[in-house]
């Protein structure tokens, strides 16, 4: 049987969902050992959700990639694992990029799934916007392959509680960063990845200051609010409202797009919301492509009618 | 303060993007633009620079083309450009990237290397990762705010809560998301200045990097098409339209 590695963080008092969707994957590859970032809470969620044993660590304030991609390192060594997943997140990157770069090996980044196969892993990635789907095959492990969220869904199998083993971290050295505060943003209605609707603005808003439209008609629906590349580069908003390619993938029951024009590197994060709502002047904005329902007109005349429309329900 | 700062050269995102027939390569054109997201990176490295008495190297890999894009780098007011250019880099993985980067980074010496979060059009996201852990230096990540000076670096790394504090001790290396500053556009002067600045090329003989690449692109399949549904013009009343669509899903 496969043994597969899946690295899965800690948010508050669980895994991330990310890391559950990783576990949901792997159960179906192999025998499951999952390295569980963060300070242990919730360790039982890994084994019904499919992990047989646990490898827990806790970084406590040191920047976890650095300590953990060591320790990880000479496990991988010993045990020579057929597949490491990993998803397409913050720390996850880190520890991953320094991972491969001390084993030697490269990595299969941004896949949408993920085979076993004869001298080898196999991986999908949607490239050129979504509209095409490239498959990739590494031939000399071990094999690190990062997973894009939502990829897979993750449910619990009802298994037993996992095997615990301390995955113990060298030695703090100079060479490293620290993590001296943490700052939780408040905010408002629900989070990008879980929303069940989201409204996004793009640069056909015009001005920061018209973002408020999308803030507005977020709370009348108890929507996360997103973002394109081009107004986060633009600093009207931050990086983490950014949806797309380079941004957060996300599936929500309705998307409404204002003022978005569709640019591959958007498209490829929201495409597979379930219903697509896009609000453009522009008849020809590639957005309309991919929209269930499609207005052409300004978002500055619709959305304070569709706010008003919502208010007055 | 001897800053290093990598960008990348792409092909135009505004254009579409072809792949090489047998490699499933990206064709990258003669004329290629800076990548945006690196704007940020040098404008980060030049305003420590200035802040610093330091100076501010470019480090960039792939085919030059027409420089444009590192010329505009350079325009912004960086010192010098290391460019490393080299067929046997042709489809190279992240892991050579980052390979390729280090090395010309060691040679040239550091104190505090920038770099974007990823590229647009290649967008691994680990590059940084592996340069820094190549050169045996820490790398803050997600950057949204970057603090320099007196051999030390602090960051605001971007959460998914919210924001970290992160510090450490030079050398070090950041990797910046876009929008974390203003970057300046270049002046007349800087465009004309950029012309006489220093650009050294090196290849993988000059480096003496391992090449690896155990990865192919198999096969490349359309994906599913989405179609399109209905769309219609806004004549004043098109929000109703909506509000019937979100009343249908039930999410009203």
């Amino acid at each position: 049987m496969a043994n597969i590695f899946v690295l899965v963080e800690q948010e508050g008092d669980g895994p991330t969902t990310l890391g559950l969707e990783l576990l949901a994957k792997a159960r179906t590859l192999g025998e499951v050992t999952a390295v569980y970032v963060g300070t242990g809470a919730g360790v039982d969620v890994l084994g019904e959700h499919g992990a047989a044993r646990v490898l827990q660590t806790d970084p406590g304030d040191r920047l976890p990639a650095g300590p953990v991609a060591e320790a990880l390192a000479e496990r991988v060594s010993a045990e020579s694992p057929d597949l490491i997943l990993f998803g397409q997140a913050y720390t996850d990157r880190d520890i991953a990029g320094r991972l491969a770069a001390r084993l030697g090996v490269g990595v299969l980044s941004n896949a949408s799934d993920v085979r076993l196969v004869e001298g080898g892993v196999e991986t999908d990635h949607e490239i050129l916007g979504g509209s095409q789907i490239a498959t990739a095959r590494a031939s000399r492990g071990p094999f690190i392959v990062l997973v894009r969220p939502k990829s897979f869904v993750a449910e619990s199998t009802g298994g037993n509680a996992p095997t615990v083993e301390e995955l113990v971290l060298p030695a703090a050295g100079s060479a490293e960063a620290t993590v001296s505060e943490s700052h939780v943003e408040e905010r408002e209605g629900p989070q990008l990845g879980d929303a069940s609707i989201i409204v996004s603005g793009g640069r056909g808003l015009g001005s920061a200051e018209a973002y408020e439209l999308i803030e507005r008609l977020a709370k009348q629906l108890g929507a996360a609010t997103g973002a394109t590349r081009a107004i986060v580069d633009s600093g009207w908003v931050p990086y983490a409202k950014q949806v797309g390619q380079t941004g957060k993938t996300v599936k929500p029951d309705v998307y409404i797009a204002a003022g978005v024009s569709g640019a591959m590197q958007h498209m490829v994060g929201m495409k597979d919301s379930k219903t697509i709502i896009a609000i453009n002047k522009d008849p020809d904005a590639p957005i309309f492509s991919v929209a269930d329902l499609g207005v052409v007109g300004d978002v500055h005349d619709v959305l304070p009618k569709l706010i008003e429309a919502l208010e007055a329900r | 303060m001897k800053v290093v700062v990598c960008i990348k050269q792409i092909p135009d995102p505004a254009t579409p993007y072809t792949l090489e027939e047998g490699t499933n390569w990206l064709v990258r054109p003669d004329e290629q633009i800076l990548d945006d997201g690196d704007r940020y990176g040098v404008e980060v490295g030049l305003q420590i620079a200035e802040a610093n008495e330091g100076t501010v190297t470019l480090v960039s890999m792939g085919p030059s083309g027409n420089g444009q894009g590192v010329r505009q780098a350079l325009a912004m007011g960086a010192d010098k450009a290391i460019l490393i250019e080299d067929d046997a880099l042709r489809g190279s993985d992240a892991l050579t990237t980052a390979r390729a980067l280090a090395a010309a980074i060691k040679e040239e010496g550091f104190d505090l290397i920038i770099a974007g979060t990823e590229s647009t059009d290649g967008y691994s996201g680990v590059v940084p990762q592996m340069m820094a852990e190549l050169l045996g230096v820490p790398a803050l990540t997600y950057a949204t705010k970057v603090e320099a000076g007196e051999g030390s670096v602090t960051i605001h790394r971007q959460t998914n809560a919210g924001y970290d504090v992160v510090n450490a001790a030079l050398p070090a290396l950041v990797a910046v998301t876009a929008g974390v500053v203003e970057p300046r556009y270049p002046t007349f002067k800087g465009i004309m200045d950029a012309k006489k600045k220093p650009v050294d090329n090196l290849s993988v003989a000059d480096l003496g990097i391992e090449v690896t690449s155990d990865q192919t692109v198999a096969s490349i399949a359309e994906a599913t098409a989405r179609t399109a549904g209905q769309k219609i013009e806004d004549e004043g009343e098109a929000h109703l339209a909506i509000v019937a669509l979100l009343e249908e899903r039930k999410v009203i």
